[in-house]
């Protein structure tokens, strides 16, 4: 059973490595497809065993906990990973139709691998180092998939992205540090017991903020967003939708179980200024969105406003809040991935992700306008679809808990993300193409068109389905918040009888 | 001991600091090496110093004799420090591309990703 923990690092690394070593042949691709496949499979089998077993532990080279590095999934853990296997797979099979062989003979296909093996490692951790590593992992694989191909703009995006990152590294690092000097232990279960009996609260609640910061960084929570709008439209669509739909993520899961394992101590401190920076995220992604005028860094900009939805419902710290957190994070990878391979289809068949220079679409491509729809007033939180309950879950978190000004401006931001999605609709779908062209998906050849469309689709249909029939998935959502608000399960699994 | 390895980091820490507040990249990037290895002084003072006492079990026992050197913090710096190497490697040969190729390692003047929009805004 502990072997199902293992496989969701060790696949992608065996994929990594066989597709490195094929990476002149067209073999590796399908080699990529395939290990993908697996990893999804065996992810489906981990959800599965949780949901049967619940929460699952296994302690590596047999090591007991909390000495040796513990591998972990509890319901958020094992959901995030199968939902980590359904966007890399739309991602490989996007990428087939997208990335020229240049970039695939410099093993492109193997460094996503590695960044798909580093963000479930981060998932299924339960050591407080080891989710260092696979930070450093995930950000070294994103490093290079940011850079590949060397465009003007890559590197100029890829530097900033690089040195902000870097610095969140070394306050994680610090940040960890620290706290092993103040408990002696870097096991998660282990110092939710240990900071209980920390005198220091003071010093405890200086480390929180420092976590704060580091994940903070990775998560793209207002002040610290910078590097997200400077980078994430200059590579490839689908590095971009990749790195759209997941790493931002991995930084709010780390918060997630940072703040409800280890830091709920000081609530009316820690989570009271997590509050207002979710606020202020959420109210800047925004407008970032609104003053920009290319549609990759619309969406970029909307990765940095939704955060701040995702961060609300854990900086309210109520049942409904982390409900609201868990299915706002499942949905939003979904749609947002799925918008950027959208954007990564109308600069194919349109020359550009500049708006002014788009237009036509819906005359000539009405089936990607209609895909487009979907994702679009589900990011915006139009019933039915999924983001309609997400958003509907948390602001009904904030107004449950009285904050009334907060719930406010969360369905003001809702309102301004419509409008945002109608500049892209009114400029590349509406109107005309501005030079006359004709952007037909017909002018794709089939096998690419199919390789770029199919992930589209699958998406979409995801995102109805979660509309549809959201209850399934809100009691799951609701599950896996009462296991991080009360995570009794999760610490006697890790320290109790060896599994 | 424990005090001069403490004024050290803050030293490293302040330097670092400085270099990383200057707009070329080159210096940022040594900032951000004076400011790794900081922190692996505070990783190293989080396990308390035990000095002349090497954490090593004689032949035949299965317990360190004593108290000795707590050996964890070792392995994490030990760790820390080859990523934070390879991490070092790829930022020097991005820094140097990115000066062959946009002929410039000034912040300020890299608005190639986002060039200046029709109003002002300032970005970093």
């Amino acid at each position: 059973m502990s072997w199902l923990l293992v496989y969701p690092i060790v696949i992608p690394l065996l994929t990594a490595v066989l597709t490195y070593i094929l990476r002149h042949n067209p073999a590796g691709r399908w080699i990529s497809v395939a290990g993908t496949l697996a990893l999804l499979l065996t992810s489906i089998m981990l959800l599965a065993s949780v949901i049967r077993d619940g929460v699952i532990a296994a302690q590596m080279s047999d090591w007991g906990a909390p000495f040796g590095i513990t591998l972990v999934a509890d319901y958020l853990g094992a959901v995030m990973v199968v939902i980590t296997a359904i966007t890399g797979l739309a991602t490989v099979v996007y990428c087939i139709g997208e990335i020229p062989e240049r970039l695939e003979r410099q093993g492109f296909f193997a460094l996503l691998q590695v960044l798909l093996m580093g963000v479930c490692g981060a998932f299924v951790t339960g050591d407080l180092f080891n989710l260092y590593v696979w930070f450093e992992v995930m950000l070294i694989s994103s490093f290079g998939l940011l850079v590949m191909g060397g465009t003007r703009e890559q590197l100029d995006g890829g530097v900033k992205y690089v040195a902000l990152n870097l610095v969140s590294t070394v306050m994680f690092l610090a940040g960890v540090g620290i706290l092993y000097g103040i408990t002696g232990t870097l096991n998660m279960a282990d110092l939710h017991l240990a900071v209980r009996e920390v005198e220091n609260t003071g010093l405890l609640s200086s480390v929180a903020v420092m976590f704060m910061v580091a994940f903070g960084v990775k998560a793209a929570l207002f002040p610290l967003f910078f590097w997200l709008p400077a980078s994430y439209h200059t590579p490839p669509i689908a590095v971009s939708a990749i790195f759209a739909g997941l790493l931002t993520k991995v930084g709010v899961y780390a918060l997630i179980r940072v703040f409800t394992l280890i830091f709920d101590q000081d609530v009316g401190y820690t989570h009271t200024l997590m509050l207002w920076l979710a606020v202020a995220t959420m109210v800047m992604g925004v407008l970032g969105a609104a003053a920009m005028n290319d549609f990759r860094r619309i969406l970029s900009f909307h990765i940095v406003s939704q955060i701040g939805y995702m961060v609300l419902g854990l900086a309210l710290f109520t049942p409904l809040g982390l409900l609201g957190a868990v299915f706002y994070l499942v949905h939003h990878i979904i749609v947002k991935a799925n918008l950027f391979f959208i954007a990564g289809v109308a600069k194919r068949i349109g020359g550009s992700t500049d708006l002014s220079k788009l237009g036509g679409l819906y005359a000539h491509a009405p089936v990607l306008a209609f895909l487009f729809l979907i994702p679009a007033f589900s990011l915006a939180g139009f019933p039915p679809l999924s983001g309609f309950w997400a958003k509907f879950l948390v602001v009904k978190a904030a107004l449950d808990a009285q904050m009334w000004v907060v719930a406010g401006i969360a369905l003001a931001v809702g309102l301004l993300t419509v409008f945002s999605m109608t500049k892209i609709w009114g400029a590349a779908f509406w109107p005309d193409h501005p030079e006359g062209a004709k952007p037909r998906l017909g002018d794709i050849p089939v096998f690419e068109r199919l390789a770029m469309m199919l992930p589209i689709g699958a998406l979409a249909l995801l995102t109805c389905v979660i509309g549809l029939f959201p209850e399934p998935f809100v009691n799951f959502a609701e599950i896996a918040a009462g296991q991080l608000l009360d995570p009794s399960d999760y610490i006697s699994t890790v320290l109790g009888v060896q599994p | 001991m424990e005090l001069l390895l403490a004024i050290t980091t803050g030293v490293l820490t302040a330097v670092a600091v400085y270099l990383m507040l200057s707009k070329n990249l080159l210096r940022y990037l040594w900032g951000l090496v004076l400011l790794s290895n900081a922190v692996n002084f505070v990783i190293f003072l989080g396990g308390r110093l035990t000095p002349g006492a090497p954490p090593l079990i004689d032949e035949g026992d299965y317990a360190p004799a004593g108290e000795v050197a707590n050996a964890l913090p070792q392995a994490l710096v030990l760790t820390a420090i080859v990523i934070s190497f390879g991490l070092m490697a790829f930022a020097l040969a991005l820094i140097y591309r990115t000066y062959m190729t946009l002929g410039t390692v000034t912040s300020t003047e890299m608005r190639i990703a986002e060039p200046r929009p029709r109003k002002p805004e300032s970005d970093e």
